[in-house]
């Protein structure tokens, strides 16, 4: 054993990266347990890649063979609707913790320097998980998924200029057809899945280089710290078998949906709704008039909501007194303020 | 080693060189600009779907004339897009596309109140295709319909 450690350590630098780990220090305060969230997060992307791997043993994706053969994995193939199941609620809780990991670090200020990337790394994470959760939806091509994604599809339209142009890449054409079965199978296996793997190298290095934050308000108080290693390493790994379990339990007791297979020449029926994580925008968008400002209500709200994403994309260089060290609390109030407004409009669009 | 012992002998080589290296960036800029073109434009061509086939169907077969009874609709395959036609209370029949002009669901015919609902937002059309109320920020487009024997035949423009 110890030769063949040797062998692997003179070829192979791995030391620099034990070594690393090892003076990586955890904050210890009011608030650490907001340092589990980040890590949650990647257990869960890990689940998910596992879990979506296996599915790829049995999913076909065209228009013809797909719900049967999300059927086939529910009802013939063993442990097929665990698989799928743990699939789908790791990722509604990957979503949900990254809010979490989102809402908390942006309370916590973690966003100002030298973490500046750190953040804006973190909100294109939030945008392609957004992005996996939009095209796994439509795979099991079911009546739910299909006009969602119609509807979803639609609002592209509204962006200007290019609006069409978009809408027209995503569908593959002007119509939801297996072109965009096919197309949303591309992005939601290979190129978000790819393009999140390389933005999450990048988040883990700068949080490995720059360590982890202590909060302005615990600034004051007695510097305590763990060592990462062994220490907040067991503590992370506890916390995931407990997710495990959690997740289990989610898929045993309230397994995935499957519903009617999808028929472009029927009727729309009532309650299409999309993923939760969407429902706040799509809630937003219905309380807008037809019409305002001589524009669709529509185009409007989504260039609001643009123009949020970007606000908040930037947020570490427009809260100056964060960056400058000092209590920020117009941003506090902003951070609860979005809180409320998602968690409201959540409510309402899920149960109103 | 055997480069520094190489150069020493030749001392005009050093000297050109930053000419030398200044012309192979610029070329290797050009050069990769050039390929970033090529290999964009049949990409973003590539990325376009070809137009699927029915695209441009004028006219079809919409039912048979014993299947859309008095006060009741049916939904039909026009081309690539759904359509929609009914028969009023009154007795006429009419057709319109049945794609909801607010975000592109399927719209229905609602018997006894008899209109045209959009179940997505609740958008509701009246039976000439007009807006009475939800979301849709324009009328449905209708089409024109004819009875051949016992086929009804829808035609758009
Ligand atoms: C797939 C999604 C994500 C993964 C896997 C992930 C992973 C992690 C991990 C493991 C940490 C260190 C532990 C912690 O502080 O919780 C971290 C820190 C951090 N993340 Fe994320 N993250 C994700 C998304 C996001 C998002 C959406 C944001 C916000 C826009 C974000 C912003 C940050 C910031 C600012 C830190 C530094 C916290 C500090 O130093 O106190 N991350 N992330
Ligand atoms: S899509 Fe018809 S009302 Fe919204």
């Amino acid at each position: 054993m110890a030769k063949i450690n040797d062998f692997i350590a003179e070829r192979l630098p791995l030391d620099d990266v034990m070594n690393a780990l090892k003076h990586k220090q955890v904050p210890v305060h009011k608030r650490s347990i907001f340092y589990y969230l980040g890590g949650i997060c990647l257990y869960l992307l890990i689940v998910q890649v596992i879990t979506g791997i296996l599915l790829l043993f049995y999913y076909q994706p065209t228009e013809a063979a797909a719900y049967e053969s999300v059927k086939f994995i529910m009802t013939k193939v063993s442990f097929g609707w665990l698989v799928r199941s743990i699939h789908a609620w790791s990722a509604n809780l990957l979503i949900f913790a990254i809010f979490l990991h989102l809402f908390s670090t942006f309370l916590l200020k973690a966003y100002r320097p030298p973490r500046e990337l750190t953040w804006m790394t973190g909100m294109a994470l939030f945008g392609v998980c957004l992005g996996l959760g939009f095209t796994g939806y439509l795979l099991p091509w079911n009546e739910l998924a299909y006009f969602a994604t119609k509807v979803g599809t639609e609002m592209t339209s509204a962006v200007p200029v290019i609006g069409d142009t978009m809408k027209e890449f995503l569908r593959g054409g002007s119509n939801v057809t297996g072109a965009t079965l096919t197309r949303f199978f591309a992005f939601h296996i290979w190129i978000l899945p790819l393009t999140l793997a390389g933005i999450v190298g990048i988040h883990l290095l700068l949080v490995q280089k720059l360590g982890m934050s202590r909060p302005l308000s615990q600034q004051s108080k007695p510097k305590r710290s763990m060592p990462f290693l062994p220490h907040f390493a067991l503590r992370d790994l506890n916390v995931w078998l407990v997710v495990l379990a959690i997740l289990v339990g989610l898929s045993y007791y309230f397994p995935a949906h499957l519903g009617d297979p999808a028929n472009p020449m029927a009727p729309t029926p009532v309650g299409i709704l999309p993923e939760w994580y969407f429902l706040f925008m799509f809630q937003s968008l219905k309380l807008f008039p037809p019409h305002i400002l001589g524009i669709e209500g529509e185009v409007f709200g989504i260039l609001l909501f643009s123009l949020a994403g970007v606000f908040l994309l930037l947020v570490p260089f427009i809260d100056k007194k964060s960056a400058k060290g000092q209590k920020s609390p117009l941003f506090t109030a902003l951070g609860w303020f979005m809180i409320s407004f998602v968690v409201f409009m959540t409510i309402w669009g899920k149960f109103g | 080693m055997a480069n520094t012992h190489e150069m020493s002998k030749k001392p005009a080589r050093t000297v050109k060189e930053p000419a030398k290296r200044d012309f192979l960036t610029k070329s290797l800029a050009g050069l990769t600009t050039a390929l970033v073109g090529f290999i964009l434009y049949p990409l973003g061509k590539f990325l376009k779907q070809p137009p699927a086939a029915g695209g441009n169907v004028k006219r079809t077969l919409a039912a048979k004339v014993g299947e859309v009874p008095n006060d009741s609709g049916k939904i039909f395959r026009f081309g690539n897009d759904p359509g929609i036609i009914f028969r009023t209370p009154g007795g006429e029949l009419k057709a319109f596309t049945a794609v909801c002009t607010h975000l592109s669901c399927t719209v229905q015919y609602v018997p006894v109140e008899s209109y045209i609902l959009c179940a997505c937002h609740n958008g509701k059309y009246d039976l000439n295709g007009q807006v009475i109320s939800g979301p849709p920020p324009r009328p449905l487009e209708e089409y024109q319909v004819d009875i051949q024997g016992d086929d009804i035949m829808v035609t758009r423009a």
